[in-house]
């Protein structure tokens, strides 16, 4: 057995406290009786009663979700679709040019994403709101979906579709009925990922947002700068509860199906 | 009757000029970019015929394949099938149905659901389809993995349900690449001889591509060697073997020994050839080259001789060298004996003794004798 040294002890310690520190005190602070932030006072939780009480936070908590899940939905299409554009058609005019251009995004500061998309929707004259927070979105998690999926689809074996087309299926059912349900996973998590960017944007909202469509990030950030209110801390503790919730669950969800195939797996060779 | 090989087949379409053929390529071509996969190819498949296109990797094997099942059209020539130009006909709209070489089960469904995605397609009643998947189970033997989806089962097991995919719609043609390649040695040879009575029993047309010799020795009822692009010999697989028409075919298949030299004689069936090796070659032959020109001969390891004390006439079709290496193979030994000019040729015996008196050993001094229709006066 190894045992642990003292450096190895100290090193993990040192680590974990620098990436949950800080999470660790704005949780436990999101209890706090008093009103000031750094001050202990007490436990209690009437900040989630006072947060569920806060309208205007309460209003951004829905547009950041209506936000996040259309414009999640949307880049995931169109993600896809520029995914299989990419891999599939693999000499058409232009080719190298889209795809640095679909990456493009991936490396762009957001400031200069939102500012450009800023200066179009003045520029074509789009009223800011709902809808050009959805777009500035979509734009930029659109690529996130379209990598996911291009690395799933280059160790997809074409000859399953062939295989399909060949039992009788038009190049239409082929992909609804066998190569979409094989990359599914990828799908899913493209999706996931755009809906998490949408969620917890700030920089790319700040710039295209409107009157009557502040996204939470957005609320947050405006409430901090007047003070941090234990109600903050409140809101930011359900968020991490709510992350912390879907990745426990994916990870058990991954690790079971793992299991179940290696199990599968062995019962075909030992039963032949 | 005298035949090639020691089988005679009574089902030979292809010697009757009246029996039209079931599939025709005619002078088929297809380039991708500067390559020419399949160059100007010409052939006939019969109804009922268990067909092997043989050729090593890149030969167009598979692009002549994939272009009968609709993935890759012709740049130019046109295919027939049952009287039909299918050259502009999509996959999904031909009577033709494919096995691959991954098998290409569809992940994601039941064994049950892979067999009848095909049905589906085609708009089948659902108690018809549950008919005949269960059919399809039965001919392939995996009833008990109906509910199984494809990683649960192992190589052999997919290689079945692929097959029973593929067959499941009832093709007028069935098209296997490579369909034993993913299968260890034993299984290979039982799954062989599965499908040549599946095919029987089934009475449909095979088509098979495979770079393994002796699979499509042991199931084709012709073999068309293909090289470049091009086919350059089909024939039984008894024709391939012991009639080579050149000198690809007789090198591809199995071993052999190719003596270069001059024709000396000609005539009544028969030429002698002075070989560079410093003796002459009597042999029959269909085909006569004038005498004076160049021809190469070719013969099979296992119709050498070799024996220690001369032949009776051993003024042709015998000479003499010493035994330069043996490799023993357990059901034969194989000898390789060097001539005297220095080329070492190679014959085999079988050991169809276990105990052998006083066996040829090293560096012996012997000779190496065969008859006179041993071997083939080759075309080029």
């Amino acid at each position: 057995m190894n045992s642990w040294s003292r450096f190895n002890i100290v090193s993990v310690v040192l680590g974990f406290a620098f990436l949950y520190l800080p999470i660790v005190l704005l949780v436990i602070f999101s209890f706090n009786e008093s009103k000031l932030v750094t001050v202990w006072a007490g436990f209690s939780t009437k900040w989630y009663v006072s947060l569920f009480n806060n309208q205007g936070l309460m209003d951004a908590a829905w547009v950041t979700i209506r936000v996040a899940l259309l414009s999640a939905t949307i880049a995931t299409v169109l993600g896809t679709m520029a995914a299989l554009a990419l891999t599939r058609y693999t000499r058409f005019r232009g080719r190298l040019l889209f795809s640095g251009m679909v990456y493009a995004p991936l490396v762009m500061p957001e400031v200069i994403t939102g500012l450009s998309l800023l200066l179009l929707f003045v520029a074509i004259g789009f009223d800011r709101g709902f809808v050009t927070v959805t777009l500035a979105h979509i734009t930029f998690s659109m690529c996130f979906v379209t990598v996911v999926v291009q690395s799933r689809l280059l160790s997809f074996d074409r000859s399953v579709e062939e295989a399909a087309m060949d039992l009788g299926a038009t190049p239409v059912k082929t992909f609804f009925e066998v190569t979409l349900p094989i990359i599914a996973p990828a799908v899913l998590s493209g999706w996931m990922l755009a809906l998490t960017l949408s969620l917890d944007d700030l920089v790319i909202a700040s710039f295209t947002s409107g009157p009557g469509a502040t996204t939470l990030p957005m609320k947050i950030y405006s409430q901090v700068r007047l003070g941090v209110t234990p109600e903050i801390n409140a809101a930011c503790t359900l968020l991490i509860g709510l992350v912390a919730v879907g990745v426990v669950i994916a990870s058990i969800l991954t690790k079971r199906r793992e299991v179940q195939r290696l199990r599968d797996e062995q019962a075909a060779f030992a039963g032949r | 009757m005298k035949s090639l090989g020691n089988i005679r087949r009574s089902f030979a379409p292809w010697t009757d000029p009246d029996a039209k053929p079931f599939i025709t390529f005619r002078n088929v071509t297809k380039r991708f970019g500067d390559f020419t996969a399949v160059d100007d190819l010409t052939l006939n498949i019969y109804h009922r015929e268990f067909f092997a296109l043989l050729g090593a990797s890149g030969c167009g094997k598979s692009t002549l394949l994939r272009m009968l099942a609709g993935f890759e059209r012709p740049t130019s020539g046109e295919i027939i099938l049952d009287g039909q130009d299918i050259a502009g006909i999509p996959p999904y709209k031909r009577p033709v149905n494919m096995m691959f070489q991954s098998y290409a089960l569809f992940p994601h469904m039941t064994v049950e659901s892979n067999i009848g995605f095909g049905l589906r397609q085609d708009g089948m009643p659902k108690t018809e389809i549950a008919e005949r998947v269960a059919q399809m189970l039965k001919l392939v033997k995996l009833e008990k993995f109906a509910k199984r989806k494809p990683h649960q089962l192992s190589g052999g097991q997919r290689q079945r349900v692929a097959l029973a995919r593929s067959l499941a719609k009832r093709p007028k043609v069935l098209l296997l690449d490579e369909p034993l390649g993913a299968l260890d040695k034993k299984l290979r040879e039982e799954t062989q001889f599965e499908l040549m009575d599946l095919q029987q029993e089934l009475g449909l047309t095979f088509v098979v591509v495979t770079h393994d010799q002796e699979e499509a020795m042991t199931m084709a009822d012709r073999i068309a060697v293909m090289s470049h692009g091009k086919v350059i010999q089909v024939a039984t697989p008894a024709e391939i073997y012991e009639a080579p028409n050149s000198r690809f075919v007789a090198d591809f298949i199995g071993d052999v020994n190719i003596l270069d030299g001059k024709v000396s004689a000609s005539g009544n069936g028969k030429i002698e050839l002075a070989v560079n090796e410093g003796f002459t070659i009597r042999t029959a032959t269909g085909h006569a080259p004038a005498a004076g020109s160049a021809a190469g001969f070719a013969i099979r390891p296992e119709k050498l001789k070799v024996t220690r004390a001369a032949p009776v006439d051993a003024s042709v079709n015998a000479a003499e060298g010493e035994i330069w290496d043996i490799g023993y193979l357990g059901d034969m030994t194989v000898f390789y004996v060097k001539l005297g000019s220095g080329k070492v040729v190679k014959a085999s015996m079988l050991n169809a003794q276990r105990e052998v008196e006083d066996p040829i050993s090293y560096d012996e001094k012997v000779w190496v004798s065969f008859g006179e229709t041993a071997g083939v006066v080759l075309k080029d």
